[in-house]
């Protein structure tokens, strides 16, 4: 692995950009804290944050991005060597396009007084993430504009993420559903646009409020979109989540480091092992593991497999939205002919969980390189024609161009990464700016839109699956020699060649399937470029076989949480061809 | 037996005529949807519905049996009067206009002087079915759909009528039967090219064919108007939407294709086979074409449409007192 994953702590108080913040605020202002983050973590005080946060975000070459808000229920953490006593910590995670670094701002709270400022005003898309840590761990947020519930229901009690809540069925009484009580769950659930601070009427006409989901073929999964419509004009929309949520973090704490990565392929589902790929990362660097280049060589190759496959169900579905019924099902031969290479190669289609922490699970099988280069001699003539037939077609672009446009600035304020921010003509693709897992071997261009546009969010992904192909077509050339995992104790499980002749590596194979690999405590984070945007995992591992807190960013959820700032003013089929463009999936948004 | 004259017998068998014809147009109302399905199949790299029976061929009585026997639901919120009518409008006004179709010399229901004026009339009657089925659902997405297919009817008629009006100029009657015997020497489509095309623009917006379906728009209304509708009530929409796709057809055969005249096979081969082309076509069309945007679709109808029809007729009248002077 290239990008040397420090063992040891990296000596942060050299770091320029920590400097800059001691020097204005003061020595005592900050407490840094070592991580195998690849990030300078400091804790600094509740009554500083929103300063801080301007300060980063106004500074030259500033952190326009708040890449992350989540917390960490840290009342049952052990090994806190010289932090700041806390029993949550709330962190925000901030990052600069400009710089291409990150910085990572932690606040401490005590049981008794779990409330923050609101950074709403600084950073619009704190808004959700605000909302998501009140609905997760009970910590009120001072200012917000409506800090509700946002992915469990509006009647659940307790705070799931807290370590006090329940994480299993059995822990709780039987469910039971009784006509009274889906009457009570249904009201709920029924929009009041008087909390939204929304208008029935104007000037005597009366508002439409139309609820698009959580069954809308267009809504791409279980979510709702509340319309307030004058005609078909949107003039207000918001977006409810929270339909898919199935508590993919919370699980994280109960399963063992290993026994977890299947859960990651269900994240962002149309991903397959790509979504492997920021949790093993993570992993392997609390872990300390370097895997072998040939690990990295496949490992690139079947994310952008992948990649291709997850780009291929928008295109087609994109194009459906817009109205044209008949690629979707050109866009799912192809699809059947990726997975014919990927179930050829993994042993199975849309969740594979193939890689494994220390390498993948299997070598490559026997003429896999004949297999792979079918799909890649398939592929060129159909996007061709995809583009002929549908690219240049006059109603297709007259559906999408200059509709649902944004600009950098705004994408970078709400959070926007992946292909939807480069089609706004921002160069940021983290294979590019932050190589990782082997992406600095390939050579591929990293294409642009101009307009960030609709039109050029479906086009940008066109080309995408080009330079994909490409990056693959290197593998396929230059697939190097040796192991498909790496000679480390605590790769698991270990090869099986060595665990049935060696009875140390039996014990190792037993204990870590029987219990799992224990990892030392520290916090790790790994973001990669994934098929929607950045993808990353935030391990924190308290010295046991499970993680104690999984924190999973993902790319749909902060575009979801834009499409009002885009939507308002346009039509309804605007908003159906801006959801078509956005690539969405609800698991990758509700996790 | 008296009473058996001459007149009687030739009103029976004009009745028995009519009978005929009208449960084939429903049939073929019904086969078009399994057409549809395997033609899309064929085109979609995919095999359609191909399992009832040789080459998928029964799964129309699957379909019919399915659908007699669902269950006829009535939202309790919908007006109940109107939501059972809208589907008897919309089958009823389509299956009317059959009436002035002339099949063959020999075939046909009626023989009307005004038949062109008949079938816009009907056409006009259409709408409410749509309306209706929209308004009385109760549903916010039926009456956005209403919405829609009321105001875009409304634009298309405009100029459907308009475009026909040089056909009726250079035929010199409203009388079916007169236009196709006017196209002995020349098919209208020649002369009346931009009359054929708008008309034909018209006809897929009328009857709400893909890329004009925007009242149904399933990405969108998730089905429009008749989102509520289920069993034989839907079923009448649906088939209702074949058949007007039948009707425009057989009118534009009628009109601008010389209806049955062709050498060497029969009328009836002829008339089904142009009939059977345009079909084709409207299929063909709904595979192929993504879905304008719905004001784009109005404002192409008023901006574009319009003034072409309105040019061909003055073009064409021009003409036609230039070669003809009265």
């Amino acid at each position: 692995m290239s990008d040397a994953i420090p063992t040891t702590a990296p000596s942060a108080t050299d770091d320029p950009l920590v400097g800059a913040l001691r020097q204005r605020f003061g020595d005592h202002a900050l407490v840094e804290q070592p991580t195998l983050t690849g990030l300078p973590v400091v804790w600094i005080a509740r009554e500083s944050l929103g300063d801080m946060l301007r300060f980063l975000r106004d500074m030259p070459e500033p952190f326009e991005m708040l890449y992350d808000l989540s917390a960490i229920d840290e009342r049952l953490r052990t090994h806190r060597r010289d932090l700041p006593a806390a029993d949550f910590t709330v962190f925000y995670h901030v990052l600069s396009v400009s710089r291409n670094r990150d910085v990572m701002l932690k606040v401490a709270l005590q049981e008794g007084d779990l409330a923050l400022p609101s950074v709403v005003s600084l950073y619009p898309n704190a808004n959700w993430y605000e909302r998501e840590v009140w609905d997760m761990f009970g910590i009120d947020f001072v200012g917000h504009p409506h800090l509700t519930r946002i992915l469990m229901p509006p009647t659940w009690q307790g705070h799931p993420l807290r370590k006090d809540h329940g994480a299993r069925a059995t822990e709780f009484d039987p469910y039971t559903l009784t006509v009274e009580g889906q009457d009570v769950e249904q009201r709920a659930l029924q929009f009041k646009p008087e909390e939204w601070g929304m208008r029935r009427e104007r000037e005597g006409a009366e508002f439409m409020f139309l609820n698009l989901g959580p069954n809308h073929p267009s809504a791409h999964g279980a979510f709702r979109l509340v319309l307030q419509l004058d005609g078909e004009e949107i003039i207000d929309c918001v977006p409810d989540i929270g339909y898919h949520h199935r508590g993919a973090e919370k699980m994280g704490e109960r399963q063992s480091w290993h026994s977890y990565i299947p859960y990651t392929d269900r994240v962002d589902y149309t991903g397959g092992v790509m979504n492997n790929l920021p949790y093993i990362l993570a992993v392997e660097k609390l872990a300390g593991i370097d895997v072998p280049a040939r690990v990295e060589t496949i490992r690139v190759m079947m994310a952008e497999m992948f990649r291709i496959s997850s780009h291929l169900l928008f295109l087609g579905t994109y194009l459906q939205d817009l109205g044209a019924m008949t690629p979707v099902f050109f866009t799912f031969t192809d699809r059947q002919k990726a997975y014919e290479v990927i179930e050829g190669i993994t042993g199975f289609r849309m969740h594979p969980a193939w890689y494994r922490i220390g390498g993948v699970m299997q070598d490559l099988p026997k003429g896999w390189d004949r297999l792979v280069q079918g799909f890649l001699d398939w592929m060129p003539r159909r996007l061709r024609e995809y583009e002929r037939a549908m690219m240049d077609n006059a109603i297709v672009k007259e559906r999408t161009q200059h509709i649902a446009a944004f600009n950098t600035d705004e994408a970078l304020k709400w959070g926007v990464t992946g292909p939807n921010l480069r089609a706004t003509g921002c160069n940021f693709d983290l294979r590019k700016q932050r190589p990782y897992g082997g992406y600095e071997n390939f050579d591929f261009e990293v294409p642009l839109g101009r307009h960030g546009d609709a039109f050029d969010r479906g086009q940008l992904r066109i080309e995408e699956m080009r330079q994909s192909l490409k990056i693959i077509q290197q593998c396929v050339d230059h697939m190097p020699a040796g192991d498909y995992k790496a000679d480390h104790p605590l790769t698991t499980p270990p090869p099986r060649e060595r665990m049935l002749q060696h009875i140390e590596t039996l014990i190792t194979h037993f204990l870590q399937v029987s219990w799992g690999p224990v990892l030392e405590p520290g916090e790790s984070l790994a973001m990669i470029e994934a098929t929607k945007g950045i993808n990353s995992y935030y391990l924190t591992s308290d010295g046991n076989t499970m993680s104690y807190r999984t924190r999973i960013r993902t790319p749909s959820f902060p575009h979801l949480q834009q499409i009002p700032a885009v939507m308002r003013g346009g039509f309804v089929p605007d908003l159906i061809a801006h959801l078509g463009s956005i690539d969405f999936v609800m698991a990758d948004v509700d996790r | 037996m008296s009473w058996l004259s001459a007149s009687l017998i030739a009103t029976l068998l004009a009745m028995l005529q009519a009978g005929v014809i009208l449960l084939g147009v429903v049939l073929l109302g019904a086969v078009l949807t399994i057409v549809e399905r395997r033609l899309l199949g064929l085109w979609q790299d995919r095999y359609g519905p191909n399992r009832v029976g040789p080459f998928g061929s029964l799964q129309l009585v699957a379909d019919m049996i399915k659908i007699f026997f669902k269950e006829d639901w009535i939202p309790p919120f919908a007006d109940r009067a109107l939501f059972v009518l809208a589907p008897a409008i919309a089958m009823a006004s389509l299956l009317l206009s059959f009436m002035i179709i002339p099949i063959t010399p020999g075939w046909g229901v009626a023989d009307f002087n005004i038949g062109l004026l008949f079938f816009l009339a009907m056409a006009g009657i259409n709408v409410y079915a749509v309306l209706f089925g929209g308004w009385s659902s109760g549903n916010k997405y039926a009456l956005l759909g209403a919405m829609r297919a009321s105001a875009q009817t409304l634009s298309y008629e405009v100029f459907m009528g308009l475009s026909l009006m040089g056909v009726v100029a250079m035929a010199g009657t409203f009388n079916m039967r007169e236009i196709v015997n006017a196209q002995q020497g020349l098919w209208f489509v020649v002369p009346q090219f931009f009359g054929f095309a708008t008309f034909l623009i018209a006809g897929i917006a009328v009857t709400h064919r893909h890329p004009f379906d925007q009242p149904e728009a399933e990405q969108e209304l998730a089905d429009g108007y008749h989102i509520e509708y289920s069993s034989m009530k839907f079923g009448m929409f649906f088939i209702g939407e074949y058949v007007g796709m039948a009707l425009i057809s057989a009118l534009i055969v009628t009109l601008f294709f010389g209806g049955w005249h062709g050498p060497w096979l029969p009328p009836i081969v002829w008339f089904a086979l142009k009939t059977g082309a345009l079909l084709v076509l409207f299929i063909l069309l709904r595979a192929s074409l993504p879905r304008p945007r719905y004001d784009r679709v109005m404002s192409f109808g008023w901006k574009f449409c319009l003034p072409l029809t309105l040019i061909n007729l003055l073009v064409t009248g021009a003409l036609i007192l230039l070669t003809d002077p009265l």
